[in-house]
C-alpha cells in the first residue's frame, strides 16, 4: 500500500519533491494522548465521528439532556474566549431552548434532527434576536427584524443558535483581522490567525465552542479558515442554501456554507439548510442533497461508515479524480504541497483513479475574482447610507450625512473595495474591467465544466499555505489576496467544494492542519460528501482537535 | 391656415388669459358637454380630462409672434413616461401599495433595503410589461434582465434602483393619435424607442406638512422624513421618439398613453397620483437645420394641460433666446414646470452625465420569455383605442364622436354593448353622449355607476324609434335633465331615461308601472270617442282647420287621464283625421 505513495503515478511524480519526505499525516501530530476530547473515541487517532448523531442518539437514550450539553459547551466557550474571541455576540437564550426540547423529550415529542446542537452563526447571516453586524461598525447594535432562512431552517429543526461569531467586516479578508470589533486566533496556535472570513466560525468549531457553524464563502470565506483551523468546510453550490438574510458581500458568488468536526457533522448541516426559498429568486429548484428525519437520521451516506476494513476493499474505486495541476505549482508552501499529495496518494489507496487536469484559465480567477466582487460589493454596500438604519454621523447636510455616516462606519478594507469596484464600474472602464471579468469567468466555468466532464471530483489545497500569523499579512493586501488563489475559480464556477483536514505541516506548539479542497460538479455535494467521509474515516493517524482543548480547557 | 393658427395661438393661450379655460361652444349639440367631460368612468374623479384645455381664443399680436417663431423654429419634442402598474403587490417584494396610505405602513424588509434582504420580480409586472410592450407595436426581448442604477438619494433605500438598462424588455414600436377635430384634428404616428421595467423610490415628506418630491438641497436634513410606501412599486418606463412637435402633440401622446393603459388595465393612469408621469424633452432649431438643438427637461407635469402650456412655453423660450442671439443661453439642465406663474424655472444645471454605473442586477435571474407566453399574451390582449377608433369611423360615426366614444375604456364598452343588443349606431351614440354623459356630469358618476344597463338603453332606442314610447318624450323631455328631478314626479310621462338612470330597471316595467298606454287599439278607441263627442270640430278640421289637431289630442289625453303615449296618439289621431270617412 505504501509503494503507492512512494511510488506514485508517473503524472502526478512531478509534484513529488527529490527526496521524498515523509508525509505529515503519517506523522503523529504533537497531541497529548491524555487529552480530554470531545468525541469520546476509544483511540486519539480514531476517526472524527457525527457530534450531531451522537447528541441525537444521547438525548433520545436520555444519557444526557440537551441543558447538559449546552451548559458543557457555553462553559468552554466561555473559558477559551478570552484567547480565541471567536463570538461577536453569544446568545442569551441557550439555557431556556435546551430546556425546551428537554421538555419536549420529557413529553415524548418529536425532537428535530438538530436538536440541542449547538449552531454558532457567523455575525453577517441575520439573527432576529441577536446583534446582526456583519462585522462592521456601520451595523454596531442592527437588530434584524427577521432570521435568515437559513437560520430559520436550523431553528425549525431544533438547532440551538448560541450566538454571532466574528468576521472580516463584511466577509471581505481572509484572516478575520478586519473585523470592526475584535481579531479572533487560531485554536492551533492563538499568535495565528484562524483565516477568514468565516474565521470566528471555523475557530469556534474547531475549539468545540459549538457543534457546527454557518459561515458564508464569496472567494473562500469557508474553505480556507476551514483548513487554517483543521475543521470540515463545505461550500455549497451557488443557489442550493437560500441567501436570504445573508448580508450581501457579493451577490453573484455568496453561498451559505457549512462548519463541523467531520464530514457528517458538515453534510447533516448542509442538508438542514439547503432547498429553494421563495425569498431567494437565486435559489434552485433543484432537490435535497441529503433528506434527514427525525426517523431516519442517518443520510445516506453514514451508512457506509465502516473504518479501516473500507481501506482493503478499495470503497472509491473507479472514482475519477482530477488534481488540479496549476493549484500545486510555485507559490504553494512545500509542506501544503507534500501534506496534499500524501492525500492524493490516499484517495488512491481507497481506489480513485488518479488524473492531472490543467486549468489553464486558472491563473486569471484571481483577479476576475476581486473586480467583480468589488464592483457588486461597491453596489450592495451602497444601502448603508445612515438614513434607516445603522449608525448614522451627526452632518449638517445630505451630502456630509452620507460621507461621514460612512466613513466613520467602514474599515479600511471595505472602503479600499468599494474603491475599486466604484471604479471597475464606471463609465469608460466598465468594459475593460467588469465586462473582462465577466468574461473571464465564462472561461473558468467553461474550463472546469471540461475538467468534470472527465472526472468525478477536483482536487487541490485549499490554501497556499497553513495559518499564518496575526499582523503577518495586514498591510500587504495582494500577498492576502494571492491566499485565495485555490478558492476564487470555485465561486466564479458557482460549484460546490468540501474542505477537510488531511494533515499538517509544522508550525505553532502541535503543528498546524491542512485542508485538502475536493471540487464537485454543480449540485453534486452528495458525492463529495460521501468521499469526503470516506476519506476522513480512512485517514490515518491524525487528530485534528487544536492544542487549546488539549491544554486542559475542561469538557 | 386653420390648423396652424389654433396651434400657435392655443400654444400660447396661457400667456394671454392664464386664468381662463375656455369652454368651447362650437354649436354642436353635444359639444358643450364633450370637451368638459370625458373623464367619465375613470376611478378617480380628479383625473383632470384628457382632453386638452386650451383656449383657442387669442391676442392678435402674440399670434403674429408665435406664427413667426413657428415658421423659423422647428421644436423637438421627446417624452419619457413612467407608468405605474396597478399589480397588487409591489415588484420585488408582497407589499401591497395604496395610495394615501399612512406612511411607511406598507413596508418590509425588501422594500426598505434591509441587509440581507433580496429581491424576487413579481411576475405580473413582466405580464404588463409584455401586454404594453404588445400594444405599443414593440419588438420584444424574450432575453432581457434587470440591472441596477446606483445613485445616492435618501427616498432610494438601497442606494441602486432595480431598472433595465442595455436590454429593455420591448423597443421599437410607435403610437397611433388621432388629433382632436377642434385643433384641426389628423392622424399622427409616434415612435416608442424602449420600453422598460423598473421600481419606484420613495417619498420625500417635509417634517412640518405636505409632501415634497422634487429634488431639493438639503440645507436642514432633519426636517424632512422619507415615506417608503411607494419604494418597490412597479414602473414601466416608456420613451418616446423625438417626434412631436408642439406641446399639444405631446400631450395628445401622453393622453393616448393613458388610454392605452387603462385599456389594458395594467395601471389606473392617474397623474395626479402620479401613476403616470411625464418628463418632457424640449430642444428647437431653425427650421432647416439638421443639428439638433441644446435639449432642455421639463419636470413637475401633472397634467395634459400642463405638459401642452409647459411645452409651448419652453419653445417661446428658447425661441426668444435664439431670436435675441443668446442660444448660448439655452444649457442641458433639467426645469421644472411651475403651475402657479405658468412658467418653467430652473430646477438643476446637469454637469456632464451622470455615471449611473449600471451594471447587471445579480440577485435577480434573466428575464426569460417563451413564444407561447408572448402569444397567449396577444391573443389576450382587448381591443385597443386605435383599433377602436377606425372601427367606430367605419361606422360612419363622426371624428368628434370617435373621439369622445374611444376616449374612455367604459364609456366604448357601454357604447358597444349597447349597439350588440342592435340598437342603431347613431342614436347610441347622441343618446350616449347626450343625456347619459349630461348625467354622469351632474351627478359626479362614472357611466359605470349609473344604473341604466347597457341592454336597457338598446331597448329604449328601439321603443321610441319603434314608436312605443314618445321620440319626443325621450328627446324633448331629457333636454329638461338639468332640472328634472322635480320635474320627474310631476310629469305625466315619466322621462324613462332619467329613471333608468337613476333606479335602474327595465324599459317595459317601467311603461308598466306607469300604465302609459301604448296599446294602439286602445288608443284608437278613445280617438273615435273624441270624435263622435265633437263632430263639429271635427267637420271644421276636414274643413282645412288643422290647427284643431291639438284640441284633438288634448282630448284624447284627457279621456286616458294623461296616460296615452302622445307619439303613439298623435300618430293615430292623424291617420283618423286625415282618413276619408
Amino acid at each position: 500500500m505504501l509503494s503507492t505513495l512512494h511510488h506514485p503515478p508517473r503524472r502526478l511524480s512531478r509534484f513529488f519533491p527529490a527526496n521524498n519526505k515523509p508525509r505529515h499525516f503519517h506523522t503523529k501530530p504533537v497531541l497529548s494522548s491524555s487529552q480530554p476530547v470531545t468525541d469520546q473515541s476509544p483511540s486519539s487517532t480514531s476517526p472524527p465521528e457525527s457530534q450531531i448523531l451522537s447528541i441525537h442518539h444521547s438525548l433520545l437514550s436520555r444519557e444526557v439532556t440537551a441543558t447538559q450539553l449546552a451548559e458543557t459547551y457555553l462553559s468552554r466557550l466561555k473559558l477559551a474566549e478570552p484567547q480565541l474571541k471567536s463570538f461577536i455576540h453569544v446568545s442569551n437564550n441557550v439555557l431556556k431552548e435546551a430546556q425546551s426540547i428537554d421538555d419536549k423529550i420529557k413529553r415524548n415529542e418529536n425532537v428535530g434532527p438538530l436538536a440541542g446542537v449547538l449552531v454558532g452563526v457567523k455575525d453577517n447571516i441575520c439573527t432576529v434576536d441577536m446583534p446582526s453586524t456583519a462585522g462592521s461598525r456601520v451595523l454596531e447594535n442592527y437588530r434584524p427584524p427577521f432570521d435568515a432562512t437559513a437560520v430559520k431552517k436550523v431553528k425549525e429543526f431544533d438547532g440551538i443558535v448560541v450566538g454571532k461569531t466574528n468576521l472580516d467586516e463584511f466577509g471581505m479578508g481572509s484572516t478575520t483581522e478586519s473585523s470592526s470589533f475584535q481579531v479572533t486566533a487560531n485554536p492551533w496556535d492563538i499568535s495565528r490567525v484562524p483565516g477568514g472570513s468565516s474565521g470566528g466560525s471555523a475557530a469556534a468549531v474547531s475549539a468545540r465552542q459549538c457543534v457546527v457553524s454557518l459561515g458564508s464563502d464569496t472567494g473562500g470565506s469557508v474553505r480556507q479558515p476551514a483548513s487554517f483551523c483543521g475543521v470540515v468546510g463545505l461550500k455549497p453550490t451557488y443557489g442550493r442554501v437560500s441567501r436570504y438574510g445573508l448580508i450581501a458581500y457579493a451577490s453573484s458568488l455568496d453561498v451559505i456554507g457549512c462548519f463541523g468536526s467531520s464530514v457528517a457533522d458538515t453534510g447533516i448541516l448542509l442538508s438542514a439548510i439547503s432547498g429553494h426559498d421563495r425569498l431567494d429568486a437565486t435559489s434552485s429548484k433543484q432537490v435535497r442533497v441529503l433528506q434527514i428525519s427525525v426517523s431516519q437520521e442517518v443520510p445516506d451516506f453514514t451508512s457506509q461508515l465502516i473504518s479501516a476494513a473500507l481501506l482493503e476493499s478499495k470503497p472509491l474505486k473507479g472514482l475519477k479524480v482530477g488534481v488540479i495541476r496549476e493549484t500545486l505549482e510555485n507559490g504553494v508552501d512545500s509542506g501544503v504541497k507534500s501534506t496534499v499529495l500524501g492525500a492524493v496518494s490516499h484517495l488512491e489507496e481507497l481506489g480513485c483513479t488518479l488524473s492531472e487536469v490543467s486549468l489553464p484559465s486558472f491563473s486569471l480567477g484571481l483577479p476576475a475574482y476581486y473586480i467583480l466582487a468589488s464592483s457588486e460589493s461597491s453596489s450592495n454596500l451602497s444601502r448603508y447610507d445612515g438614513v434607516r438604519y445603522g449608525n448614522q454621523a451627526a452632518a449638517e447636510d445630505l451630502n456630509a450625512l452620507y460621507g461621514d455616516s460612512r466613513a466613520k462606519g467602514f474599515g479600511s478594507e471595505v472602503k479600499m473595495r468599494i474603491l475599486m469596484g466604484t471604479y471597475a464600474l464606471s463609465a469608460g472602464y466598465y468594459d475593460a474591467y467588469y465586462k473582462r471579468a465577466q468574461q473571464v469567468r465564462t472561461l473558468i466555468q467553461k474550463s472546469f465544466k471540461t475538467a468534470l466532464d472527465e472526472n468525478d471530483i477536483l482536487i487541490s489545497p485549499a490554501a497556499p499555505s497553513a495559518a499564518y500569523k496575526i499582523g503577518e499579512k495586514k498591510n500587504d493586501p495582494l500577498a492576502m489576496y494571492s491566499g485565495d488563489i485555490m478558492t476564487v475559480n470555485v465561486n466564479l464556477a458557482g460549484l460546490p467544494a468540501l474542505v477537510l483536514p488531511c494533515g499538517f505541516v509544522e508550525g505553532g506548539p502541535v503543528g498546524l492542519p491542512v485542508g485538502l479542497q475536493m471540487i464537485g460538479a454543480a449540485f453534486d455535494e452528495g458525492k463529495l460528501l460521501k468521499v469526503g467521509h470516506i476519506f476522513e474515516q480512512t485517514l490515518q493517524g491524525c487528530r485534528f482537535v487544536p492544542p487549546l482543548i488539549a491544554d486542559g480547557i475542561p469538557q | 391656415m386653420a390648423s396652424f393658427l389654433f396651434r400657435t395661438i392655443q400654444s400660447h393661450s396661457f400667456l394671454l388669459c392664464p386664468t381662463t379655460l375656455l369652454r368651447r361652444n362650437n354649436g354642436a349639440v353635444y359639444c358643450s358637454m364633450k370637451s368638459t367631460h370625458t373623464q367619465t368612468a375613470t376611478q378617480e374623479k380628479q383625473q383632470p380630462p384628457p382632453k386638452i384645455k386650451s383656449s383657442p381664443q387669442g391676442n392678435q399680436a402674440k399670434t403674429r409672434t408665435l406664427d413667426r417663431i413657428s415658421k423659423e423654429y422647428e421644436a423637438i419634442i421627446g417624452i419619457e413616461t413612467h407608468v405605474q402598474l396597478s399589480t397588487l403587490t409591489k415588484a420585488f417584494c408582497t407589499c401591497p401599495y395604496n395610495y394615501g396610505a399612512q406612511p411607511n405602513t406598507s413596508v418590509c424588509p425588501i422594500c426598505m433595503g434591509l441587509p440581507g434582504a433580496l429581491p424576487v420580480v413579481n411576475s405580473k409586472v413582466v405580464e404588463f410589461a409584455v401586454k404594453l410592450g404588445l400594444a405599443l407595436n414593440c419588438k420584444l426581448s424574450f432575453n432581457s434582465k434587470f440591472d441596477r442604477k446606483q445613485y445616492f438619494y435618501p427616498d432610494l433605500p438601497k442606494g441602486y434602483q432595480i431598472s433595465q438598462f442595455d436590454i429593455p424588455i420591448a423597443t421599437g414600436g410607435y403610437l397611433d393619435v388621432d388629433l382632436p377635430v377642434e385643433y384641426g384634428g389628423g392622424h399622427r404616428r409616434f415612435g416608442i424607442t424602449r420600453v422598460h421595467m423598473e421600481e419606484d423610490a420613495g417619498k420625500l415628506l417635509h417634517a412640518d406638512d405636505g409632501e415634497y418630491s422634487q429634488e431639493i438641497t438639503f440645507p436642514i436634513i432633519y426636517a424632512l422624513q422619507v415615506d417608503l410606501n411607494r419604494a418597490g412599486v412597479p414602473l414601466l418606463e416608456i420613451v418616446s421618439e423625438p417626434d412631436m412637435r408642439t406641446g399639444l402633440e405631446a400631450a395628445e401622446y401622453a393622453a393616448e398613453l393613458q388610454r392605452l393603459v387603462r385599456y389594458l388595465g395594467v395601471s389606473n393612469g392617474n397623474m395626479q397620483e402620479g401613476s403616470l408621469r411625464c418628463d418632457v424633452n424640449v430642444s428647437i432649431r431653425p427650421v432647416g437645420q439638421s443639428k439638433f438643438g441644446t435639449k432642455v427637461e421639463i419636470k413637475n407635469l401633472n397634467s395634459f394641460s400642463s405638459i401642452n402650456r409647459a411645452i409651448d412655453f419652453e419653445i417661446a423660450r428658447q425661441a426668444l433666446l435664439y431670436s435675441q442671439g443668446k442660444a448660448d443661453q439655452i444649457v442641458q439642465e433639467t426645469r421644472l414646470w411651475e403651475e402657479g406663474s405658468q412658467k418653467t424655472v430652473t430646477m438643476r444645471k446637469k454637469e456632464g452625465l451622470a455615471d449611473y454605473r449600471y451594471f447587471p442586477e445579480p440577485d435577480l435571474p434573466e428575464v426569460i420569455l417563451n413564444k407561447e407566453y408572448v402569444d397567449s399574451i396577444q391573443s389576450s390582449l382587448p381591443e385597443l383605442p386605435e383599433m377602436k377608433r377606425r372601427r367606430y369611423e367605419e361606422m360612419g360615426l363622426s371624428m368628434q364622436d370617435v373621439l369622445f366614444l374611444a376616449n374612455d375604456i367604459n364609456v366604448a364598452r357601454f357604447f358597444d354593448a349597447t349597439i350588440g343588443k342592435g340598437a342603431d349606431v347613431k342614436l347610441a351614440a347622441n343618446w350616449i353622449m347626450g343625456d347619459i354623459a349630461a348625467h354622469m356630469k351632474n351627478e359626479k358618476l362614472t357611466i359605470n355607476e349609473i344604473k341604466l344597463s347597457a341592454a336597457e338603453l338598446a331597448e329604449l332606442i328601439a321603443s321610441i324609434k319603434g314608436a312605443t314610447i314618445s321620440g319626443k318624450i325621450g328627446k324633448e323631455l331629457s333636454h329638461l335633465c338639468e332640472s328634472f328631478t322635480g320635474y320627474f314626479s310631476s310629469t305625466p310621462f315619466p322621462h324613462i331615461l332619467f329613471e333608468l338612470m337613476a333606479k335602474g330597471g327595465t324599459v317595459n316595467g317601467i311603461i308598466k308601472e306607469k300604465d302609459l298606454i301604448v296599446d294602439p287599439s286602445e288608443i284608437e278607441k278613445m280617438v273615435d270617442k273624441v270624435f263622435s263627442e265633437n263632430p263639429k270640430q271635427l267637420e271644421q278640421y276636414r274643413g282645412g282647420k288643422t290647427k284643431l289637431q291639438g284640441f284633438f289630442a288634448g282630448q284624447v289625453m284627457k279621456i286616458s287621464k294623461g296616460k296615452a303615449n302622445p307619439g303613439l296618439l298623435n300618430k293615430i289621431l292623424l291617420e283618423k283625421l286625415n282618413a276619408k270617412s
